[in-house]
């Protein structure tokens, strides 16, 4: 089933086309990744979905329905989490209170509820951060819970990133380079993570330079380049394609 | 019962007993300190979680106090009924005032709000709608009346203010441990991220203004029945200043800061007073220091607590 | 239409006075994204400068009123610009990389010490400019009986922008200046000295204010400490209506400030002619923020 659909998306800044003619399916329980050269739109894309930016023109339907002119709350709330290519968590709050920014949207109590303490409020905040606590678990960053986010190693901060996300019951994660400045184990322990959140019946899209992660974890991809989409399959359709060869030509891949 | 609650105990039972103990100019000077830590704590909601470079909060102030001083003064209406008239008055004010400039980067705000202020103070003392009554006010307001009992002395309005004082902190600090609070800081720490998590940043920003309009027209209330007369004078962007100054350098987010910071603002020039010129270029000269080596002010907030505990056992129990 | 036309000569003349202390806040908050609250009273102490130096120095005594009033303004320049620098070293320059709020309130700091520290020296009373130098005379203009004084404001203003337009627009610093503006980070990476920089606009900013301030002096005849804050905040609303950052937008808008401050004044109500200035403000930031001429800022994406 197609869980999110993007057509005809397109979006230039000044003059410069950031994103040209872009369309894709995302079926649910996928896990797709967006690759390209640097500057090929990719963060451009994820920030169209996530309606940080208002595209020119195209679709983009999320269960069917559209996102277009949505605001960004209103579309985590919709159920699409992110984390963001150069991490912004929140660095003078601890673990936990970074994680229950994610249960945020699954949550009710306003101005009063809080003040007066109602039955109702108490009972959500122990459920949302069992949540929380449950998510960091989930990560491996229970133990960190009281500890300055900004504390943490580049690599924890990054999966705390993605716990965040996870905490607020998302249907599809759009995560922006989750592997940037992990070293070997960490982007294995990032692939297991990955299979796992793919387990629990959570879409997930990506993007992503690190090719190994890509080919392995990826059951789909589209590539970009210049704002264009120039190759869609499964890693070995893409992989072979001589246009994506030509985009990376003179690339490493490790 | 851990340090700070001892702290804690300890101060409200001084606070308690001092009246006893000073002449009323002293008792006096606490009212004014307890009434700019109302001011500050209403202030800290906005500036202090929530990061809004808000200089006007003298106009909250200012409707709170004028709206107590028009409807007591024509229509007689009590003043303990009137308080939260005069917050819902100024909440509605801010309302609709922050409503269009919530969006703005912060160094617009700041000057916005600066212009909000200036321009209720200007229209007070135009006398705007003809109630106002000009640069010179409004005089002859009544005293607050609890059940035949008269709010009248100095000491009278200390133990009314500083219980009012403590209310508030009580309230407050429920407010602050909750997803209320947390989302405040979320938007102060990164608007980017806190709007990518689902929160309604415009939404929060705004409560957080109305919020801290209502306690600044309580406020206002108060301090219309314990002068008995205002002016626009009361009301300027150098008070806001003052608030502003009792947030940041006491502690932006931290309500012992804020009560602290009141002391410091309203209490120490009254014991420099033989320097009260040179005062002023100390402040100044103090601000800029505290900025340099300590920019996020004297007292660190309270954390929020939780309750790991449970959890812990879970893992233990594993 | 006398009146218009004299509102208008009038509405110009303050116009220029808040387009020099325009340029001061735009420039600096071009490079460095700052609200320097002091310059206002950068403007006061120059007011205060000029006075000390026409009285006690009796500078036009000595040297003639047309050679007297240009070093005045000269010397005025100086000096302040020497406090602008101490300024910037003393309580900008450690916040460089701090919070922006943590800047802002150093500034203001300086303001109320700046402020407190003229009302100390010179006392809180109205000061007089001495009323001899002042030409009384009015110009004949197409019927219409001008003060002289205004049109010599006016023409000083219009130099002192014309001369900055061209320094800022031609030489190798005024590129640098404009870079630095739109992105210090690229700017430093492409040689420029961006310390030299801020301390430029730091010097040229304050020396316009503060020749502004004895222009005020000449214009009105009476100063007073408290001064600068009313006219520094209308002249960072012209600098936000001009466009922050931006060098001729500061100047456009403080002139166009100035003439529909006058003309509502004269025309609406004068009783309300401060809270103009913040009407326009709320009316630019809802309809155009980025101001008549456009922003010249970077933007942190």
């Amino acid at each position: 089933m197609s869980l999110l659909h993007v057509s005809g998306l397109s979006k230039s800044f000044g003059g410069l086309m950031a994103v040209n003619d872009v369309g894709f399916e995302l079926d649910e329980g996928t896990v797709m990744g967006m690759i390209g050269p640097n500057g090929a739109g990719k963060t451009t894309v994820f920030n169209l979905i996530t309606g940080n930016y208002r595209p020119d023109v195209g679709e983009i339907n999320f269960e069917e329905k559209s996102l277009v002119g949505m605001p960004t709350y209103k579309i985590v709330s919709r159920g699409i989490a992110r984390t963001f290519q150069t991490i912004r968590l929140f660095p003078n709050m601890p673990v936990i209170e970074n994680a229950l920014a994610g249960c945020h949207s699954r949550m009710r109590s306003g101005v009063f509820a809080s003040m007066f303490r109602t039955p109702n409020q108490r009972k959500e905040e122990q459920e949302n951060l069992d949540r929380a606590l449950k998510e960091l678990e989930f990560v491996g960053l229970a133990a960190q819970a009281e500890n300055k986010a900004k504390n943490l190693s580049y690599g924890n901060q990054r999966l705390l990133e993605i716990a965040r996300a996870l905490a607020s019951e998302p249907r599809l994660i759009i995560l922006d380079e989750p592997a940037g400045g992990m070293n070997a184990q960490e982007t294995a322990d990032l692939v297991r993570l990955i299979g796992e959140i793919k387990g629990r019946g959570i879409t997930v899209l990506l993007i992503e330079h690190d090719m190994s992660l890509v080919m392995r974890i990826c059951e789909q991809i589209v590539v970009l380049e210049h704002g264009a989409l120039i190759a869609q399959g499964n890693p070995e359709e893409v992989q072979k394609n001589p246009r994506v060869v030509e985009a990376y030509l003179g690339m490493d891949e490790d | 019962m851990n340090k700070n609650h001892v702290i804690c105990a300890v101060f409200a039972a001084a606070m308690v007993v001092s009246p006893i103990f000073l002449n009323l100019y002293w008792v006096d000077v606490l009212n004014n300190i307890g009434l700019y830590a109302i001011l500050g704590l209403s202030l800290n909601f906005i500036l202090g979680h929530t990061g809004l470079f808000h200089m006007g909060h003298a106009a909250f102030f200012a409707v709170g106090a004028y709206v107590t001083a028009v409807l007591n003064t024509t229509l007689g209406s009590p003043i303990l009924w009137l308080v939260p008239v005069s917050g819902i008055a100024a909440a509605i004010f801010a309302a609709v005032v922050a409503r269009p400039i919530i969006h703005l980067r912060g160094d617009y705000l700041l000057i916005v709000t600066i212009g909000i202020v200036e321009i209720v103070r200007i229209a007070l003392v135009n006398n705007i709608f003809g109630l106002t009554g000009g640069a010179n006010g409004i005089f002859g307001i009544s005293r607050p009346d609890f059940f035949g009992f008269t709010i009248r002395r100095p000491t009278h309005f200390f133990y009314y203010i500083w219980l009012f004082l403590a209310v508030s902190v009580y309230l407050f600090r429920k407010l602050e441990d909750s997803r209320f609070g947390r989302a405040l800081n979320y938007i102060k720490e990164d608007e980017l991220a806190a709007e990518g998590n689902g929160i309604n940043t415009g939404h929060y920003k705004l409560v957080a203004f109305v919020l801290g309009a209502f306690w600044a027209g309580m406020a206002g209330n108060i301090y219309a029945s314990k002068m008995t007369i205002i002016s626009p004078q009361s009301f300027t962007f150098w008070e806001s200043v003052l608030y502003f100054t009792i947030v940041i350098l006491g502690g932006s987010g931290s309500i012992p800061g804020v009560i602290l910071g009141a002391f410091l603002i309203a209490g120490l020039p009254e014991v420099f007073r033989e320097f009260a010129s040179a005062r002023m270029l100390i402040f100044g000269a103090a601000m800029v220091a505290m900025m340099i080596f300590r920019p996020s002010g004297i007292l660190a907030p309270i954390p929020r607590k939780y309750k790991l505990g449970r959890w812990r056992k879970k893992e233990a129990l594993r | 239409m006398e009146l218009f036309f004299q509102q208008l000569t009038n509405g110009l003349a303050v116009g220029g006075i808040y387009a020099l202390i325009a340029l001061g806040y735009t420039m600096v908050y071009g490079v460095l994204k700052l609200i320097n609250f002091a310059h206002g009273d950068l403007f006061t102490i120059g007011a205060y400068l000029g006075l000390t130096l026409l009285t006690a120095m009796g500078l036009t005594d000595k040297l003639g009123l047309g050679v007297g009033i240009l070093a005045l303004a000269v010397m005025v320049m100086g000096l302040v610009a020497v406090v602008g620098v101490v300024l910037e070293r003393v309580a900008y320059k450690p916040l460089r990389n701090a919070d922006r709020l943590a800047a802002v309130v150093s500034a203001l700091g300086a303001s109320i010490f700046f402020q407190n520290a003229v009302m100390l020296i010179y006392g809180a009373k109205f000061r007089v400019y001495p009323h001899n130098i002042l030409p009384k005379m009015a110009v004949n203009i197409l019927g219409l009986e001008i003060p002289l004084i205004r049109i010599i404001i006016l023409a000083a203003s219009i130099v002192l922008m014309i001369a900055l337009y061209l320094f800022v627009q031609k030489t190798k610093t005024g590129t640098a200046i404009r870079a630095s503006a739109i992105d210090q980070g690229a700017a430093k990476l492409m040689g420029v000295n961006v310390n030299r920089v801020i301390s430029i606009v730091f010097i040229i900013g304050p020396a316009l204010g503060g020749v502004a301030g004895v222009m005020v002096g000449m214009y009105y005849g009476q100063i007073n400490f408290t001064m600068g804050w009313m006219y520094g905040l209308k002249a960072f609303i012209a600098a936000i209506l001009g466009g922050i950052g931006n060098i001729p937008g500061a100047m456009i808008g403080g002139l166009l400030l100035g003439v529909i401050e006058a003309m509502g004044a004269a025309y609406i109500s004068i009783a309300w002619k401060d809270a103009i200035a913040f009407f326009v403000l709320i009316l630019i930031l809802i309809v155009r923020p980025t101001g008549l001429l456009g922003e010249r800022v970077a933007e942190k994406v």
